[in-house]
């Protein structure tokens, strides 16, 4: 199990080093002036060529990216003119070992930006994973159990219908009903769970329900689906068969087998949505991740796009490494090889 | 998993035994029926797969006819109607539910007094088109990479093993949303006409070049079991070029796995229009699509509900009907429900 998580990481580490230099191409190749976003449409032509030297776009992809890679290495100091800095040494900014590069948009280091901005998106995307995961395996085994009957029918037609709706129509029709003129629940809003935890449940249980109803229709079926595949096996027979209760069949045998699967899949779920959720952080104005994220692609602030792309790559490769180890603990017959 | 009674119901599947019953009594002839027949018997039982059929076929009929509607004058996306708003209320439609009549069924939009129903129509059309054509690449892509994946394995299979790495590593939404910059700016410079083409077409090429590695994956593993069948054995054996051991040996085996998959990135594809449209990117006002209409639609949820409702209903109605459509299709090619 050690050398096959030491294999992992290093391959993943690979991996995230190819995927930097393909993003770099990505953002910073795919367009012949991409300083012509950031100078804005009435740009003059010394204007343009100013901005393209002052961000660096002016250097090749491949030695803006040894840049990039070394600052994350060994930290790195912005303005990157060197000039520049020693013309304005109160304005040099250290950006130390982990950098993922300097916003000029914002004026400040992309690890500062996303430090603020990730316990949101984080609250969000956990306060989310439970009611999905809560709602959609109690629901999917009540499903099961009354296969072809009315609860059945209505648990999974429900949840398709929440699921073909648009996300954001969701939270909209949340937000501008529940919230704003019937007054149900408080304005969403985000407050430290440190300060109150009261207040930080109250202002995320709208985004977190809109975030969680995209995922729950999935998982109703997949647990549906599971369970009663579970319960067509020959060892659930057995047990019934040597005299247990159904709650012991279900609660312990069939569970158990079910729980494998969901592990695995709503691990990667939650990683992929630890970097922030744009579409539901935009409904409901939050200030998590993805709203920076979307900010960032509005204001074409071309390092805070790249840097935060790799930080949720990172976030699910280390999530795909995670559960592959998780699977090993909880299913006791994968061996890791 | 084994063939027990409760399997077959849960497939919704009382044809299979009926049939067999009937072939023991001898009540039918017994002739030889082909995989699709049998799946095509199978789907036509269940009732509400059936529903699915009619209704996607509708849309489809929609989408195909709105563009000579709109060109013979039966229905216009574009005119705006002031006579209709009434200017007192802020240019909301006068009448019941947002203007309603029988020249503008869904009535008009607010502020503009455009026809709701023709924009709806047009725009499912823009959005089915986008939505099929990324279907088809997406499907495309997959299929090519994981037979060849599949079938040559070693080196080969690695390297696409790492691409489909690579791609799903790579936050989706934020990709999606970011690069519409500079891949349009791109594209523009390479001579695609600004405006509605060069939205669309961003759409399309990149939903299909972050959309194809679930279905390179599964490809990959159905070529794997395929590849060690005779008959592959027989056609290297005849000396085959490898483009026919691909496209006429092992293809024709897989397009029930690739009929579903299909089917169900239809719908995946036309909420990823509209949720892409709501972040800014994609076709724009005037040229409507399903997502745009929605988008224009979203302030007015306190003002005129039926204006805010009826483009999410749409949207909802064409994702509903697809999916159980792809459901339907899946259980009835499903060699798990007995042939």
């Amino acid at each position: 199990m050690f050398a096959y998580t030491i294999r992992r990481v290093i391959s993943g580490i690979l991996l995230l080093v190819v995927m930097s230099v393909v993003t770099f191409y990505l953002f910073y190749a795919s367009s012949s002036t991409p300083e012509r976003f950031a100078c804005g449409p009435k740009c003059t032509p010394t204007q343009l060529d100013t901005t393209k030297r002052a961000l660096g776009y002016d250097e090749p992809t491949i030695v803006q990216w040894g840049k990039f890679a070394k600052g994350f290495v060994a930290g790195r100091e912005f303005p990157d003119d060197e000039k520049l800095r020693k013309a304005a040494p109160e304005q040099v900014v250290e950006c130390p070992r982990g950098c993922l590069g300097y916003s000029y948009g914002y004026s400040k280091p992309v690890n500062t930006l996303i430090k603020d901005k990730l316990p949101i998106s984080v609250s969000l995307a956990i306060s989310a994973f439970v009611i999905w995961i809560a709602g959609g395996v109690l629901l999917g085994i009540t499903a099961a159990l009354f296969k072809g009957r009315l609860i059945d029918k209505a648990i999974v037609g429900l949840s398709l219908l929440a699921f073909a709706f648009p996300t954001f129509f969701i939270g909209l029709l949340l937000l501008k009903f529940v919230a704003i003129r019937w007054g149900i629940v408080e304005l969403p809003k985000y407050s430290d769970f440190t300060d109150n935890p009261f207040l930080w449940v109250s202002g995320l249980i709208l985004p977190a329900i809109t975030l969680a109803l995209v995922y729950m229709a999935g998982y109703i079926r997949m647990t549906r689906a599971f369970v009663l595949e579970t319960m067509s096996e020959d060892y659930i027979r057995t047990a019934r068969a040597k005299g247990l209760t159904r709650r012991v069949v279900i609660g312990k045998h069939t569970l158990r087998a079910v729980l494998t699967p969901l592990v695995t899949l709503s691990g990667l779920d939650l990683a992929g949505l630890l970097g922030g959720a744009i579409i539901t952080e935009t409904v409901f104005n939050f200030n998590g991740v993805g709203k920076l994220s979307f900010t960032a692609v509005q204001r074409y602030d071309l390092p805070l796009i790249v840097g935060i792309v790799l930080l949720l790559a990172s976030f699910v490769i280390v999530a795909n490494i995670v559960v592959d180890l998780l699977y090993a603990v909880i299913d006791p017959r994968v061996r890791l090889g | 998993m084994t063939l027990t009674a409760s399997n077959l119901e849960s497939h919704g599947d009382d044809h299979f035994v009926d049939a067999e019953e009937d072939e023991r009594s001898g009540k039918v002839d017994v002739e030889g029926r082909s995989p699709l027949r049998l799946a095509w018997a199978r789907f036509r039982k269940d009732k509400l797969s059936m529903a699915a059929l009619v209704v996607t076929t509708l849309f489809a009929l929609m989408a195909i006819s709105s563009p000579i509607l709109k060109r013979l004058g039966v229905i216009d996306p574009y005119t705006p109607h002031q006579d209709l708003l009434d200017y007192a209320t802020g240019n909301y439609p006068k009448g019941f539910g947002g203007g309603m009549s029988w020249s503008h069924p869904l009535g008009v939009e607010p502020g503009l007094g455009r026809d709701v129903l023709s924009r709806l129509m047009y725009g499912a059309t823009l959005s089915l088109t986008i939505a099929l054509s990324a279907a088809l690449i997406t499907v495309a892509i997959g299929t090519i990479l994981g037979i060849i994946a599949g079938f040559t394995g070693g080196i080969v299979d690695s390297a696409v093993g790492r691409l489909i790495d690579l791609t799903l590593s790579f936050p989706a939404t934020l990709m999606l949303l970011a690069l519409s910059g500079v891949v349009v700016d791109r594209m523009t410079d390479l001579g695609v006409p600004a405006g509605a083409t060069v939205n669309g077409l961003y759409i399309v090429i990149v939903l299909s070049a972050f959309g194809w590695p679930p279905i390179a994956r599964l490809i990959r593993g159905q070529v794997l079991s395929i590849r060690e069948r005779e008959f592959v054995d027989a056609a290297i054996l005849m000396g085959a070029s490898r483009r026919r051991i691909y496209f006429k040996e092992i293809l024709p085996n897989l397009w029930a796995p690739l009929l579903v998959y299909f089917t169900l990135l239809m719908p995946a594809y036309v909420s990823a229009e509209a949720a892409l449209s709501y972040l800014g990117v994609g076709i724009k006002n005037p040229t409507p699509t399903l997502g745009n209409v929605l988008g224009g639609a979203l302030e007015y949820a306190y003002t005129d509900f039926f204006f805010f409702f009826v483009p999410a209903a749409v949207i909802a109605a064409i994702v509903i009907s697809f999916n159980l459509l792809g459901d339907g299709a899946r259980d009835a090619l499903d060699p798990k429900a007995g042939r």
